[in-house]
C-alpha cells in the first residue's frame, strides 16, 4: 500500500502494516545538519510484539492485544461501539460533549487542518497522519454504525468503512499519533478541533476498554494516586531529595536555603512537576532561591500528590484527571494558602487553571496562578536584582502549547527574557502559533520500544528545525553555547531527548533548560555560573 | 392556493424548525470543561498577540475588561470575508468567499422579495416606475438577486471543481458534498435562465410571495418558473437539514468553546450547573471508572493499585 494513497476505509484492511515510516521522505534539516542522515526506525522486537497489534505503522506506544478468537474479536468491536455510544451521552460525557459534538458534526472537509499539523508535514504528507483522517474514521463509524439507518445511508454520507477489530486497534494507535497541540483547531475556519477528537478517542478506549499507554495510566495516574507521584517518589523519599537539593544550592551559590514544607497559611503553595526532582533539581532549586531572596511567603506540600503537579489524566481520561486535580485542590484547601502557583509545567497549568476551573468548586476553588505571572512581578518590579550581562549568550524560547495556545499566557515570560537576556530571539512562528515540542500529550515520557524514534522524527523534527533556525550561522561556530529556554517540564524532557538524538550539544552547542535557571543565573545576590554548560 | 405554494410554505417552515432544533440542541448541551483556544478577541489589549487574563498577577482580584467591539470586528471579518480561510487556505478561499458572499446576497434578496411581496399585498407598488421606496426596493432586489445568484453559482462551481480535482481532498468527499454544490448550482442556473428570459425584475417572483402572504393562488408564468420555485423551496428546506447549516454550529464553536473563557467563581451559575452534572451516574465499564456511581462519587474513590 503506498503511504500517500491510503484511504480511511483501508484502516480495516487485512494487512500487516497500513503505513511504513520511510526516513527518506522526511524533510531535510537546515544548517548545520544538511548532511544528517536519520537511521531507520528500529522494528519492535518480536518478543515485545508478540500478541500486540502493530499493524498501523509498526510503532508501539499503546498496546492493543490481538484478540485470540473470532468471538473475542466481536467482543472487542462491540465494546468499542458501546464506548462510542457513551461518548455521545450527557451522563457519561457531559465533560466534553458540547465541543465534541460540535466538532464531530460540523467538519466541512476543507483540509485546512493538515497544513497546520507538524506530524503530517514532517511525515512528508502521510495520509494516516492527516488530522482529518483520524477524525473521519470515528465520524464514519458513528454515521454507519450508530446513527439510525446508517448502513442504508452510508453511500450518500460517505461512511464507507468496515468496523472490524483491526479498525478498532488501529484507531487506538492513531489517537496516540497526535500531540493534542491544537494547532489544527486554531486554523480551522469552523473551529472544529481534531485534537479534541483524538483525546475523546483515547478517552473511550481508557474509560470503556481499559486501554491506555502504561506510561499514562498504570505508571502515570494510578501510580501518582497510590504512591504520591507519577515518578514513584514517596513523601519520605521527597524529603531526602530536598535535603540533597538544599546542599546543592549551597554548593552552587553559597546560599543557605531551607525549603519550606506544609506551612499553613502561606501566601503561595508552589507545585512542581515531580519529574524535575529527579531530572532537573536545579529548576526546583532556582525557584527556592528566587522566592526566598524575594521574601515571598511560600510553601511546598509533602502530602500525597500535593508535591507533584503532573496530571496525565488530562491526556486520556476524565475521571483520572479529576481524581488528581481534586487531590491538588484538597491539599491547597487544607494548607489554607492564598493561592496555588504552578511551576514550570505546561499541562499542569492547563489541568489546574483552565480545565480545573470547572472542577475546583465551592470551598475548593482556591485561586491558581501561573509561575510566569508570579516571576514577572518579582523580576520586573525589582524584588530581585539582576545583571543581564551574565546571560550574554544566544537564547531562544520554546512556547509550551498548554500554557500559550490553550491558556493565553504569552507575554510574561517574554518580558522577563527581554529584561534578563540581551541575546534573546524568537523562533518562527512563536507565541500562540508555536509548534509543539513533539512531546505533548504524554509523548515525552514514553521512552520504550521504538516510539521515541517516531517522536524525534516527526513532531520533534519540526521543533528541532525551529530551534536550529533561531540561531545565526556564525553562532554555530565552536565554543558558542546557545540556550533553548523551555519553561515546561515535559517540553524540556522532549527537547533534551531531541538534542541528544541529534547530538546537538556536541555538534551545534545547543543546551536546554527552564526559565528560572536563567533568572538565578543573572541574580546579583547569587554567585555567578548557576547555568552549567554541561549536557544532562 | 396552488400546490407549489404549499410546497414553499412547508419548506420555509421546516427550514425554520430545523434551525431552531439545531440551536436548541447546541444551546442546551451541558456545561463542559473549559477548552478555549487563543487568541480570544475579547481579551482587551491582549488579543493581538493571543494573551489572556491568566497573564496577570492575582488575576482573580482584578476587573476583567472585555473588548466586545474587537470581538464583533473579528466576527464580522470572519462572517463577511471568511478571514480564517483567507489566512490559512487561500486555494479554498478563492471560491468559498464568492460562494458565501453570494449566499448572503441571496438571503438579502429573499428578504427583499418578502418585503416587496408585503408591499404588493398591501397595494404599494414595487417597480422602476414606482415611488421612491418601491423604486429602491425594486433595484435592491434586482442587484442583490443577480449578484447573489452569480457569485453563489461561480463559488459553488469552483468548490465543486476543487473537490473533484484536488487529490488531497477527494478521498474525504462524500456524495453529499458533491450533491450539495450541484444542487445549488442547478437552482442558480435555473433561476438565472428563468428570470433573464421572462422575469428580469423578479416581478412574478414577488407576486408569488405576495400571493402566499395573502393566501391567493399565484400566477405561474411558465413551467420553468414553476420548477425554479419548487427547487428553490426545496433548497431552502434542505440547507438547514444538511451540513450546509454549519453557520449555526460555528457560532457555538466560537462562542461556547473557542472563546469561552468565563471563569467559574464561588456561587456562580456555572458552579451550580457543574454541581448538578457531578450527580450524573456513570456507566463506563473500565474498572477505574466505578460504573454505577455518580461522577462526584467516582472521582473521590480511593485508587486501587493495578
Amino acid at each position: 500500500m503506498s503511504n500517500k494513497n491510503i484511504k480511511v476505509k483501508d484502516l480495516g484492511k487485512k494487512t500487516d502494516r497500513v503505513y511504513n515510516l520511510d526516513v527518506k521522505e522526511l524533510p531535510k534539516l537546515p544548517y548545520p545538519y544538511e548532511d544528517w542522515e536519520d537511521p531507520e526506525v528500529p522494528p519492535v522486537k518480536d518478543i515485545k510484539a508478540e500478541g500486540k497489534d502493530l499493524s498501523l505503522d509498526g510503532i508501539l506506544n499503546v498496546v492493543v492485544p490481538i484478540p485470540e478468537s473470532e468471538e473475542k474479536k466481536e467482543e472487542l468491536v462491540a465494546k468499542f461501539l458501546e464506548g462510542v455510544r457513551k461518548l455521545l451521552t450527557v451522563e457519561n460525557n457531559w465533560t466534553f460533549l458540547k465541543p465534541f459534538m460540535l466538532s464531530m458534526e460540523n467538519c466541512v472537509k476543507c483540509n485546512t487542518c493538515s497544513e497546520a499539523c507538524p506530524v503530517y508535514e514532517m511525515s512528508g504528507g502521510a495520509e494516516i497522519y492527516r488530522p482529518l483522517f483520524r477524525s473521519d474514521v470515528l465520524r464514519r463509524i458513528i454515521k454507519k454504525y450508530i446513527s439510525p439507518g446508517g448502513k442504508l445511508t452510508a453511500p450518500f454520507t460517505g461512511s464507507n468503512i468496515d468496523l472490524n477489530w483491526e479498525t478498532v486497534a488501529r484507531l487506538a494507535q492513531l489517537a496516540y499519533r497526535c500531540n493534542l497541540c491544537r494547532r489544527c483547531a486554531q486554523t480551522c475556519p469552523m473551529g472544529v478541533d481534531n485534537g479534541l477528537i483524538a483525546r475523546e478517542i483515547r478517552k473511550l478506549f481508557s474509560q470503556e476498554m481499559g486501554i491506555a499507554p502504561a506510561e499514562l495510566h498504570t505508571d502515570g495516574t494510578i501510580k501518582q494516586l497510590t504512591t504520591g507521584s507519577s515518578t514513584g517518589v514517596s513523601p519520605v523519599a521527597l524529603m531526602d531529595l530536598f535535603e540533597f537539593m538544599e546542599e546543592d544550592i549551597t554548593d552552587r551559590t553559597g546560599l543557605n536555603i531551607k525549603v519550606p514544607f506544609d506551612k499553613s497559611g502561606a501566601d503561595i503553595l508552589l507545585i512542581h512537576n515531580a519529574g524535575e526532582f529527579l531530572s532537573w533539581p536545579e529548576n526546583i532549586e532556582a525557584f527556592a532561591i528566587i522566592f526566598e531572596l524575594a521574601g515571598v511567603s511560600w510553601t511546598l506540600s509533602s502530602e500525597m500528590v500535593g508535591y507533584d503537579s503532573v496530571n496525565y489524566g488530562l491526556f486520556y481520561d476524565d475521571a483520572q484527571y479529576a481524581k488528581v486535580t481534586l487531590k491538588h485542590a484538597e491539599v491547597a484547601k487544607k494548607l489554607g494558602v492564598k493561592k496555588v502557583v504552578m511551576g514550570e509545567c505546561g499541562h499542569a497549568h492547563k489541568a489546574v487553571m483552565a480545565i480545573g476551573d470547572r472542577i475546583w468548586l465551592g470551598e475548593s476553588n482556591i485561586p491558581r496562578e501561573s509561575c510566569l505571572a508570579t516571576l514577572e512581578d518579582l523580576v520586573m518590579n525589582e524584588k530581585i536584582m539582576v545583571d543581564p550581562e551574565r546571560n550574554d549568550f544566544p537564547i531562544t524560547l520554546h512556547d509550551p502549547c498548554n500554557v500559550v495556545r490553550s491558556m493565553g499566557v504569552v507575554e510574561p515570560q517574554r518580558r522577563i527574557l527581554r529584561k534578563i537576556a540581551p541575546k534573546f530571539r524568537e523562533m518562527t512562528p512563536h507565541g500562540v502559533h508555536n509548534y509543539c515540542c513533539g512531546g505533548g500529550s504524554g509523548f515525552a515520557i514514553m521512552q520504550s520500544n521504538n516510539f521515541p524514534n517516531w517522536r524525534f522524527l516527526l513532531p520533534g523534527r519540526k521543533k528541532f528545525i525551529q530551534i536550529l533556525n533561531a540561531f545565526e550561522k556564525e553562532e554555530y561556530e565552536p565554543g558558542v553555547n546557545k540556550y533553548v529556554c523551555a519553561p515546561c517540564s515535559n517540553c524540556k524532557g522532549q527537547i533534551r531527548d531531541l538534542l541528544e538524538y541529534y547530538d546537538a550539544w556536541e555538534k551545534a552547542g545547543l543546551l536546554y533548560g527552564g526559565l528560572v535557571e536563567l533568572i538565578v543565573n543573572c541574580m546579583t545576590d547569587v554567585r555567578e555560573g548557576f547555568v552549567e554548560w554541561e549536557f544532562h | 392556493m396552488e400546490v407549489i405554494q404549499y410546497v414553499t410554505i412547508a419548506s420555509v417552515l421546516i427550514a425554520f424548525l430545523a434551525i431552531i432544533v439545531k440551536v436548541i440542541k447546541y444551546a442546551t448541551a451541558p456545561e463542559s470543561m473549559r477548552w478555549e483556544l487563543y487568541p480570544v478577541p475579547h481579551e482587551k489589549g491582549r488579543s493581538e498577540y493571543g494573551g489572556s487574563y491568566f497573564e496577570e498577577l492575582d488575576w482573580w482580584t482584578k476587573p476583567r475588561h472585555s473588548d466586545m467591539f474587537n470581538e464583533m470586528k473579528e466576527m464580522a471579518s470572519e462572517i463577511i470575508f471568511l478571514k480564517g480561510v483567507l489566512h490559512n487556505n487561500k486555494r479554498v478561499w478563492r471560491f468559498s468567499f464568492p460562494f458565501h458572499f453570494g449566499l448572503y446576497l441571496c438571503i438579502g434578496w429573499l428578504f427583499l422579495l418578502l418585503l416587496g411581496g408585503i408591499m404588493d399585498a398591501v397595494g404599494v407598488g414595487v417597480s422602476a416606475d414606482a415611488g421612491v421606496f418601491g423604486l429602491v426596493v425594486h433595484y435592491l432586489t434586482v442587484i442583490s438577486g443577480y449578484a447573489g445568484l452569480i457569485l453563489t453559482g461561480i463559488g459553488a462551481f469552483g468548490l465543486f471543481v476543487w473537490r473533484v480535482t484536488d487529490s488531497n481532498q477527494r478521498p474525504y468527499n462524500s456524495f453529499a458534498e458533491y450533491f450539495n454544490l450541484l444542487f445549488i448550482d442547478a437552482v442558480v442556473v435555473l433561476a438565472l435562465i428563468t428570470h433573464l428570459g421572462s422575469d428580469p425584475g423578479f416581478a412574478y417572483l414577488r407576486g408569488y410571495v405576495a400571493a402566499i402572504l395573502s393566501f391567493e393562488p399565484a400566477v405561474i408564468p411558465g413551467t420553468l418558473f414553476g420548477i425554479e420555485v419548487v427547487l428553490m423551496s426545496l433548497l431552502i428546506m434542505y440547507i438547514p437539514l444538511s451540513r450546509m447549516s454549519h453557520f449555526v454550529a460555528k457560532y457555538f464553536l466560537y462562542h461556547a468553546v473557542r472563546w469561552h473563557d468565563e471563569p467559574n467563581v464561588r456561587g456562580s451559575k456555572i458552579e451550580k450547573r457543574l454541581t448538578e452534572l457531578l450527580g450524573k451516574k456513570i456507566s463506563w465499564s473500565a474498572e477505574h471508572m466505578h460504573p454505577g456511581k455518580t461522577w462526584g462519587e467516582a472521582v473521590q474513590e480511593k485508587e486501587n493499585e493495578q
